[in-house]
């Protein structure tokens, strides 16, 4: 078993190395799709604040809602202390004599050129991971007593009161209020002779981190982890410190968060705390959940299937269309009709079958089903109503719009409903992505 | 000092107005397999609760090896509701983690086994292990702790195969029939490098045959790992079979304690298990 460890380990970094390239390809490269590129620097963004978000909620088990309060503490962290001496005054317009009056990274830049550049967007990055980890620390000793639900709503108003202190007045000097902090130093500001990083570089930090992750996981300590989740008394009982570990595991999840806070300044060029809301932290959840709880592979590939359908494929969802004629209208009503019919068709055929299976559990199953029905019924019903109603089937000539703003997250809501009922697992369940080439279960 | 290996003084422990455990005494010697039985409710997982640390006595000391591992005293509500003997006899209150008490050398089973479900068996044991690492978060995470880490899974295998659990090394342990997922239990146990097994009720649910293997599985472990084995247990065959000694308890009290010979015979225990007759 050893012995095959070493090639894998190779394969992984040549797979790794390999997909730089093409991304730096598909970077320098003119005619690729902008789009591409942004599903690419956020999803590697995403991916790792969803791998991080698993460290805690898949493998220790802890269910925490704070990521998007980590991920703010490392966003300004970092952007305080990377904007350039000489735009302080522009970005701290609103606070005469506001910012810190130096910058990591332009101060190392001006000795050291590129290099020194990079060097303090690392050393700030890590600062930012560090700043979200003590908070973590802190906030960790009240609140990690807590259990499932309770630790949940805990850990999210702490997120919410972060986002409320960052925009404090009096702290405008340092954070500038709930103004812009922008100009600071990000991936467009490196360039490798003239080729452009902008995509590599979230690519490089990702991985790094995500690998460090698995490391972890893997570790001593990851086994640690996934005891407590399996069962806390025995983990307890078999000499694991639950209070250590726990916080451990809270500071690590809350270190990378804020690393992926960090770069996701860098990536908008700009940062508010407007936009670390609650919202933000139930997208990475979602993000969680559809990988599959517990697998760091399956965060990665959720990562960037979300980020690609919400911001790209799905997008044609919000533009305003108009079905052309009463054909197409009722040929699309049909489709849509067949549709659902066969969803509910196979929601009720699953269901039968698994009660020929077990026929003890046919009072449970009748509840499953009349809830899955009523879900499927409700999507069917509001996506009926979002569709502009069948009012077309009377009078052939009204324009009726099919698609239209706001539609994309309906279409979204129904993906991700049907992921849940139908794949509560998500994609990988706990599985990782080497897992699916073997047979037995597992290595070691 | 004397061997004792644990020596339990005076612990009462006391939920609410319900005396569970009530101001009990008893020792086990070093390589000694002793038992303590009773009827059901009687209190004797709250006394294995209380030496594990699961939670803190209302009065009295746990001893380990001579020290003292656990003390308390009736404080604050309980200082009113304490109802049984050696009130301020104790006046500190030590109260440790039971990760605390398992590094100190006290390992213990469950009476509904509880393995990590998600894990094979080696893993299981392995994670056990976790408690004696020396490593730190970081040194563990670029495996700069080989050595340490290569030691501890060349041990859990020597223990899989000392134990007889090889064949099933890389299954998911909660996918192994009752009496093996026992066995794993006990060897997980092990693998924490205990001086004091405490077994609660390991013959639960196993047929006359697996108890009979069980039985010489104890005793097999006792001198392989030379171990001291304190076991709750109901299966009357197993226990008076491989006890040295016996403590029985009923409602909280100890009621005897003695040689499997002379527990049998006396007639308070007789009446605790049988009940007694109206009209005796």
């Amino acid at each position: 078993m050893k012995r095959n460890r070493i090639p894998q380990f190779f394969i992984i970094v040549g797979a790794f190395l390999l997909l730089l390239a093409v991304v730096l390809m598909l970077d320098n490269v003119p005619g690729v799709p902008v789009m591409l590129l942004i599903v690419l620097r956020k999803g590697a963004i995403y991916a790792l604040v969803a791998v991080s978000m698993n460290i805690l909620n898949g493998f220790t088990g802890l269910f925490s809602l704070g990521q998007a309060g980590f991920m703010l503490l490392g966003a300004y962290t970092y952007a305080i202390l990377t904007v350039p001496v000489e735009n302080q005054a522009l970005v701290y317009q609103r606070y005469p004599n506001g910012g810190i009056g130096f910058s990591v990274t332009e101060s190392l830049g001006r000795v050291l050129g590129q290099p020194g550049l990079l060097l303090g967007v690392i050393i700030c990055l890590i600062l930012g991971g560090i700043v979200a980890g003590v908070f973590a620390y802190l906030i960790g000793l009240p609140v990690l007593r807590l259990k499932s639900d309770y630790l949940a709503i805990a850990t999210l108003g702490f997120a919410e009161i972060i986002r409320a202190v960052v925009q404090y007045e009096k702290l405008g000097p340092i954070t500038n209020g709930s103004n812009l902090l922008s100009n600071f130093t990000n991936f467009s500001n490196f360039h490798l002779g003239s080729l452009k990083l902008d995509t590599v570089m979230p690519f490089v930090f990702a991985g790094v981190c995500i690998w460090v992750i698995t490391l972890i996981i893997n570790s001593t300590y990851g086994r640690a982890f996934k005891a407590i989740r399996d069962d806390e008394v025995a983990a307890e009982a078999m000499g694991i410190n639950l209070a250590n570990h726990k916080r451990m595991s809270f500071i690590i999840s809350s270190f990378f968060a804020g690393i992926s806070g960090a770069m996701l300044a860098m990536y908008q060029a700009s940062v508010q705390a407007t936009i670390f809301k609650a919202a933000m932290t139930y997208e990475i959840l979602l993000i969680v959940v559809l990988g599959g709880i517990g697998s760091i592979s399956g965060s990665i590939i959720a990562a960037f299937l979300f980020v690609g359908s919400s911001e790209w494929w799905l997008r044609f969802l919000d533009n305003t269309t108009v079905l052309p004629n009463f054909n197409a209208k009722l040929l699309f009503a049909i489709i849509f009709a067949a549709i659902v019919v066969s969803i509910v068709f196979l929601v009720v055929y699953r269901q039968n079958k698994a009660q020929k299976s077990r026929p003890e559990a046919v009072g449970r199953g009748r509840k499953i089903l009349s809830l899955k029905l009523s879900g499927v019924i409700t999507l069917v019903v509001g996506t009926l109503l979002l569709l502009g109603d069948l009012r077309f089937l009377i009078s052939p000539d009204l324009q009726v719009p099919l698609l239209r703003s706001g539609f994309r997250m309906v279409v979204f809501s129904i993906i991700v409903m049907i992921v849940v009922l139908f794949f509560s697992r998500g994609l990988m369940g706990d599985r990782e992505l080497p897992d699916l080439f073997r047979t037995r279960h597992k290595r070691l | 000092m004397s061997d004792n290996v644990l020596k339990v003084e005076n612990v009462t422990m006391q939920f609410g107005g319900v005396v569970a455990v009530d101001n009990v005494n008893l020792e086990v010697n070093a390589g000694e397999i002793v038992s303590l039985i009773g009827p059901n409710g009687a209190g004797k997982t709250t006394a294995f609760n209380v030496i594990t640390g699961v939670y803190p006595p209302t009065n009295g000391v746990v001893y380990f090896e001579g020290k003292k591992i656990v003390e308390n005293y009736p404080r604050g509500k309980m200082k009113k509701l304490y109802k049984t003997e050696n009130n301020g006899a104790y006046t500190h209150a030590i109260e440790p983690t039971p990760d605390k008490i398992t590094r100190m050398g006290v390992a213990r089973t469950f009476q509904n086994i509880r393995l990590w479900s998600s894990q094979t068996v080696f893993e299981n044991i392995l994670i056990a292990k976790h408690c004696r690492v020396t490593a730190g978060l970081l040194s563990a995470t670029f495996r700069m702790n080989k050595l340490e880490e290569r030691r501890q899974r060349e041990e859990c295998d020597e223990l899989l195969r000392i134990l007889g659990l090889e064949g099933v090394r890389n299954e998911l342990a909660t996918s192994l029939p009752y009496g093996q997922q026992r066995r794993v239990e006990i060897a997980r146990a092990l693998a924490t490098q205990p001086k004091l097994l405490l077994l609660d009720e390991p013959a639960a649910g196993m047929n006359p045959q697996e108890t009979q293997e069980l039985t010489a599985f104890i005793s097999r472990i006792r001198t392989d790992f030379r171990l001291t084995v304190f076991i709750i247990e109901h299966h009357m065959a197993l226990v008076m079979d491989i006890s040295d000694r016996i403590y029985v308890l009923d409602f909280g009290k100890l009621i005897a304690s003695g040689t499997p010979a002379k527990v049998q015979n006396d007639q308070r225990v007789v009446d605790a298990y049988l009940g007694v007759s109206e009209d005796a």
